[in-house]
């Protein structure tokens, strides 16, 4: 067969097969279009797709859009921290009624933006900016790490448990003081003595992957530890947190608490080994704040999510809720309300 | 390194011009015999020169069929234009316009995004729009491509040795540091500050860089192995840096790793500002400057200079320099040295250049990297670079611009693209059918693979 002919067959099989797909009917012109109040989010380097906090506002955006059509939520990706700057000032010259910046880092570009446009109404999620025009919504998860360390502390079956983060930051340390506060709690309450690996509250030193993105890192100190008899892990690590659960898996009895959103939802494949979540709600006070601006009313000062606002808080058991004893499972519930009418208080020097 | 001199531009020849290999153009060989009786009009020889796969402009087709790909790529990745295609042969206008819509209006948004936006310009006239919104597109485009026209510099100085410099990001990230630590760590007045904290961020690239030179000076280790490596150290160094108790910004509301923010003497100053201009929205700085003046000095060094003239001479032949009595070892520590500083000072532009104008985990963003792509299509030409800086500085700052009809990675994707075709210019005279110049194709590539 000649190239030529070669050639011939193929561009017709391939016409045929465009012919056949595009055979469809040709749909009716009609237009309708979203609302006209623009919420506009402004990404950090994660993207809007990073199963984190980028992800959480963007879904807080829509459930807005969902109850309130006249809500069009929009969001421009920043690729680096270079792209901060221009992404805020286009959001502000396309004309948008919020603004909504991700990011701790993004704070001062948003401070600036907000002072040259005291018209615009801004919303700093995990970043705290003090004008009229911009609400900060920021999470104090040591409360509900406190819960977790005491859940853990009383399902712990060798008496040790252990936690590990990404890196020596205050919003990655919050979770640890409270967590190993939780267990020094259940340890006086119950006179026992579990044992927290990974991290010292008192000299604030630990054990840290040094990554975000890392999961053999992750992956080795699990390891590490579990080898060392802990059963229960809270690793504070983004996506190298992924490691933990994946050496976890071989390990019998060993278990998991995610941070920051449902494991179940976040980290699906796992879900089995999940005890619980220390969760920050992000979604339901960015969609009230956008839906009360809308009607006109902007928030003003700052958002801290606390057990009592239910900005944080545990994530239900899900599949190891039959190992949760009943008793614990009270006890933690009754903490929470001590928690919240003052009678505990949990201290973190990363507190916000 | 590119070939010695001969295959820039076909000659044109009082002589019979050279006839090309034959086997590239079957399509009209009746021509070229006419052509070689008489001496060859401009029409003619312009027509050669566009059909030839010479360095400019296997430059420029890279460039136009990385927009026909991105234009495929445009139709195909937007749901609405792909659903009229199902209904083609009923309404086929609806595909064809929307195809063209698509398409067009993604890349004026990238012309009006990184040069001037028109609609801008006609409100600007009519005195609706303030200069600041007119100028804010190419203002943009500078602020970006200052930096990667020295990372470029940085790469494109190390090929002129025969070195491929792969750790222009390690060596951006520790400019970053060093010009931090003067900002912040130094309180002194502008005129020296400045300056001093550009030059903590050269130095700072320069002895990092000059690590991998070292290594394979002494012991023969390749450069892009111990570049590539370094570029980890650098990373993770960062994160142990900002995380000090010496660096962190100690501001209780800064839960975040962020280093202390460099004083406002040591900051570059915004070119709106020292123009006159009364826009405080342009983030054009004095970066751009520097980078064209670090051009200006690298092309002086190259061409005029005895050092320049060794790391050409390493970098075309090791084995004859070293006969000719040259220090191969040497050049190569100065050649990654000053690859290095020219890196450390795109950190620094970065720095003290743009917000919030501290060390922290992403402050680099991917200027080293791309500085790799910028040094390929500037040739490793020191203007070439400058040339090729200012292109992706316009693609990125458009591509801000564009996303809210297109996703950022496009940009990336057209930046991938042109770097293919241009390492790759066999594949551009194969898909256009153009004629071998006189010496051959052109590649920029290291030695020593």
């Amino acid at each position: 067969m000649s190239r030529r002919v070669r050639t011939a067959l193929t561009s017709l099989v391939a016409l045929g097969a465009v012919t056949l797909t595009a055979c469809g009917e040709a749909p009716d012109e009609s237009g309708s279009d979203g609302g006209d109040f623009q919420a506009c989010m402004i990404t950090d380097t994660g993207g809007v797709d990073d199963r984190s906090f980028n992800q959480s506002v963007w879904q807080g955006l829509n459930d807005a859009a969902e109850s309130n059509g006249d809500i069009e939520p929009s969001y421009l990706t920043s690729a680096s921290e270079a792209d901060y700057e221009p992404n805020l000032s286009q959001a502000v010259s396309k004309g948008c009624e919020v603004v909504v910046a991700v990011g701790g880092v993004m704070t001062d570009a948003t401070r600036a933006a907000a002072e040259a446009n005291p018209d615009v109404f801004f919303v700093m999620v995990d970043g705290l900016i003090d004008l009229p025009n911009v609400y900060s919504v920021q999470f104090d998860t040591a409360q509900p790490a406190f819960l977790a360390g005491y859940l853990a502390a009383g399902t712990s079956e060798t008496g040790k448990v252990a936690t590990f983060g990404g890196m020596k930051i205050p919003p990655v340390t919050i979770f640890m003081d409270g967590f190993a506060e939780g267990v020094a709690h259940y340890n006086r309450e119950k006179d026992a003595d579990v044992q927290v690996l990974g991290w010292n509250p008192e000299t604030q030193e630990g054990s840290f992957a040094d990554s975000f993105t890392d999961q053999s890192a992750g992956r080795s100190l699990t390891q590490n530890f579990l080898s060392q008899d802990a059963d229960v892990i809270l690793p504070v690590a983004g996506n190298a947190a992924l490691g933990a659960p994946s050496a976890a898996e071989g390990t019998e009895g060993a278990k998991v608490i995610w941070v920051d959103f449902d494991g179940c939802e976040a980290a699906e494949q796992y879900c089995a080994l999940f005890l619980t979540s220390v969760m920050k709600n992000i979604p339901p006070v960015v969609a009230d704040t956008v839906t009360e601006a809308q009607a006109g009313e902007n928030r003003t000062g700052s958002f801290i999510g606390t057990l009592e606002n239910d900005g944080v808080g545990l994530a239900p058991y899900h599949e190891l809720e039959s190992e949760v004893p009943a008793g614990l499972a009270d006890e933690v519930s009754a903490l929470r309300e001590q928690i919240i009418d003052g009678t505990i208080t949990v201290d973190s020097p990363a507190s916000p | 390194m590119t070939e010695p001199k001969p295959a820039e531009k076909p000659e044109p020849d009082d002589t019979a011009p050279v006839t090309p290999a034959p086997e590239t153009a079957p399509e009209r060989p009746a021509e070229e015999p006419a052509d070689q009786e008489r001496r060859p009009g401009f029409g003619s020889l312009f027509l050669r020169y566009v059909t030839t796969a010479n360095t400019v402009m296997v430059t420029l087709y890279s460039f136009l069929l990385a927009m026909v790909i991105g234009a495929v790529l445009i139709i195909v990745s937007d749901p609405a234009v792909r659903g009229t295609f199902t209904y083609f042969f009923s309404r086929p206008t609806d595909a064809l316009s929307a195809s063209w819509t698509a398409v067009s209006d993604a890349y004026a948004g990238l012309f009006a995004g990184a040069i001037v936006n028109f609609t801008t310009l006609a409100e600007f006239q009519a005195g609706e729009a303030t200069i600041g919104r007119l100028l804010s597109p190419i203002s943009e485009t500078l602020t970006y491509a200052a930096p990667l026209i020295l990372a470029g510099l940085a790469v494109g100085l190390a090929f002129q040795a025969g070195l491929f410099n792969i750790g222009a990001q390690g060596q951006v990230i520790m400019g970053t540091v060093g010009a931090a630590l003067i900002g912040f760590g130094l309180h002194l007045p502008a005129y020296l500050h400045l300056p001093l904290a550009l030059l903590g961020g050269a130095i700072a690239g320069g002895l990092f860089g000059a690590i991998p030179g070292v290594l394979k000076a002494w012991s023969g280790a390749h450069e892009v192995i111990t570049s590539i490596m370094l570029n980890y150290v650098a990373l993770s160094a960062l994160g142990w840096i900002i995380t000090n108790e010496f660096v962190k910004d100690p501001d209780p509301n800064k839960q975040y790793a962020i280093s202390k923010p460099a004083d406002e003497s040591s900051l570059l100053p915004r070119l709106a500002g020292m123009l006159g201009i009364d826009a405080p929205g342009l983030r054009a700085n004095l970066g751009i400057i520097v980078a064209i003046a670090a051009a200006a000095l690298v092309a002086w060094l190259l061409a005029k200079s005895t050092l320049g003239f060794r790391m050409r001479a390493v970098g075309l032949n090791a084995h004859a320099s070293r006969t000719a009595g040259m220090s191969v070892p040497n050049t190569y520590i100065t050649s990654m040295g000053g690859a290095g500083a020219l890196a450390g000072l795109a950190g620094a532009t970065l720095v003290l250049g743009i917000s919030p104008h501290a060390l922290t985990h992403g402050v680099a963003g991917e200027v080293g990297f791309d500085g790799i792509t910028v040094a390929l299509l500037g040739r490793a030409k020191p203007w070439g670079v400058v040339a090729a800086g200012l292109l992706f500085g316009a693609l990125r700052a458009g591509a801000n611009t564009m996303q809210s009809t297109l996703p950022l990675d496009m940009v990336t994707l057209l930046q991938a693209l042109i770097v293919i075709f241009i390492a790759a210019p066999a594949l551009v005279k194969a898909m256009l059918h153009l004629k071998v110049p006189a010496g051959g194709l052109a590649t920029t590539t290291a030695k020593g693979w």
